[in-house]
């Protein structure tokens, strides 16, 4: 059982640095991490689940906004994706956020090419974060499960 | 976790605390720190609201500077018993919102009798030098850029700590008929103004709780609270004004408070 549980602490480690390392994570997640406590044991889970949402909610926005032939409001654009760049940037979510940088100065510039890229940039990478978090979650259950405690971990 | 657009309360207990609904209130527990806190965002509001309660405070988060307003009960011109009991010590409000910016409803807080006092707080995720200056100078005590850290909430959590337990000691000695804080009528003569030709006037910052036996009686909203960090006296650099390093010490706070004028005169 301890094997177990080590191991699977190991693989938790070795998971949550390198999506950190690879740019999916930055320190703000951290602090969301230092929310959670034994009283709320899910709460970056279900932040994250909100994120997500809301993703799904903007991109829409965003692709409704652009879908518009010939009369496009960048304007009505730049809100969504400023809103989404807000709420990547307070939960860590790091290439959401950076893409959201870039898609803003596309739609400031008018750039129509510029923003349908970003904008299916980022639909691409807020799900690929959405699969990565759920399987540091799952491995998080996992480590539980088998009667282990989720190890802090040190990103330096 | 409420997830509405409305104003989202954790606990309804903790609304009923601030007497909304016209509930008896339950005595006041000296160390409750009340904030309200306003962000379009719905993900914001949750992690501030957690910010927020990690650090004890009593949250009531709202969406938007009208719904805030509302909350405050200065959204219309009718008097209300009930505001005597609304102990709002925070407000904390997010700058960038459709509708009514965070700007915006920081210069209507100020501009209303009832919660001139109560320290305001601005979010934002860009540090615009210009914007930080105009916010602090419509009064805003402080400026946090976002994302929003623990460290930030701590450091606001510390300083209203011991204000709030100041003023809270100088409610208990209030009578029961004390001055009504609604904004429509006209503001009762302030027996405590700050004059200079006042003989008997001491500092509102020197007030400590064996002293007020004998001081006249304080509306429950004219409560002087030290503003969190002075940072009127910082130097405008590339610095953000909420860094620690940059708030001065407490004793500091006296000048600003006279700055903002006594409660009876505008």
């Amino acid at each position: 059982m301890d094997a177990l549980v080590a191991q699977l602490q190991m693989q938790y480690r070795n998971y949550t640095v390198s999506l950190y390392q690879q740019g999916f994570l930055d320190d703000q997640f951290t602090e969301l991490k230092k929310l959670q406590d034994d009283a709320s044991p899910d709460f970056v889970a279900e932040v994250l689940s909100l994120f997500f949402e809301d993703c799904v909610k903007l991109i829409g926005n965003m692709a409704r906004a652009l879908d518009q032939t010939g009369t496009v409001d960048f304007s009505q654009v730049g809100a969504s994706v400023h809103q989404l760049k807000g709420s990547s940037s307070s939960v860590g979510a790091k290439r959401v956020k950076g893409l959201c940088i870039t898609f803003k100065e596309y739609c400031e510039a008018n750039n129509y090419e510029g923003c349908v890229r970003c904008l299916q940039q980022v639909d691409i990478e807020f799900k690929a974060l959405q699969t990565k978090l759920q399987d540091m979650f799952n491995l998080e259950k996992q480590i539980i499960q088998a009667g282990g405690k989720v190890p802090q971990v040190d990103i330096n | 976790m409420a997830r509405d657009g409305g104003v989202s309360c954790l606990r309804s207990s903790e609304t009923m605390r601030v007497g909304i609904g016209g509930m008896e209130s339950p005595p006041l527990d000296l160390d409750d720190v009340h904030v309200l806190a306003v962000d379009d965002s719905l993900v914001d509001r949750i992690v501030i609201e957690r910010l927020l309660r990690i650090t004890s405070c009593k949250v009531t988060a709202v969406d938007s500077g009208w719904r805030a307003l509302e909350f405050l009960g200065l959204d219309n011109e009718k008097a209300s018993a009930e505001l005597d009991r609304l102990k709002v010590d925070l407000i904390i409000t997010d700058y960038c919102m459709p509708g009514m910016t965070g700007y915006e409803l920081l210069k209507k807080i100020k501009e209303s009798s009832s919660f001139r006092q109560v320290p305001v707080v601005i979010m934002s995720s860009e540090n615009v030098l210009t914007r930080i200056d105009r916010c602090l100078e419509e009064g805003a005590e402080d400026f946090l850029l976002k994302p929003v850290k623990l460290a930030d909430v701590k450091r606001l959590r510390s300083s209203l700590t011991r204000d709030v337990k100041l003023s809270n000691a100088n409610k208990r000695k209030l009578p029961e008929d004390s001055v009504p804080v609604n904004t429509s009528l006209p503001p009762p003569p302030s027996p405590f103004t700050i004059s200079p030709d006042s003989s008997d006037s001491s500092p509102p910052s020197t007030i400590s709780p064996e002293s007020s036996d004998s001081s006249p009686p304080l509306s429950p909203v004219e409560i002087f609270s030290s503003p969190l960090s002075s940072l009127l006296d910082d130097e405008d650099d590339d610095v953000l004004p909420s860094s620690p390093e940059s708030s001065p010490a407490p004793e500091e706070s006296p000048v600003r408070r006279q700055k903002m004028g006594s409660p009876g005169l505008d």
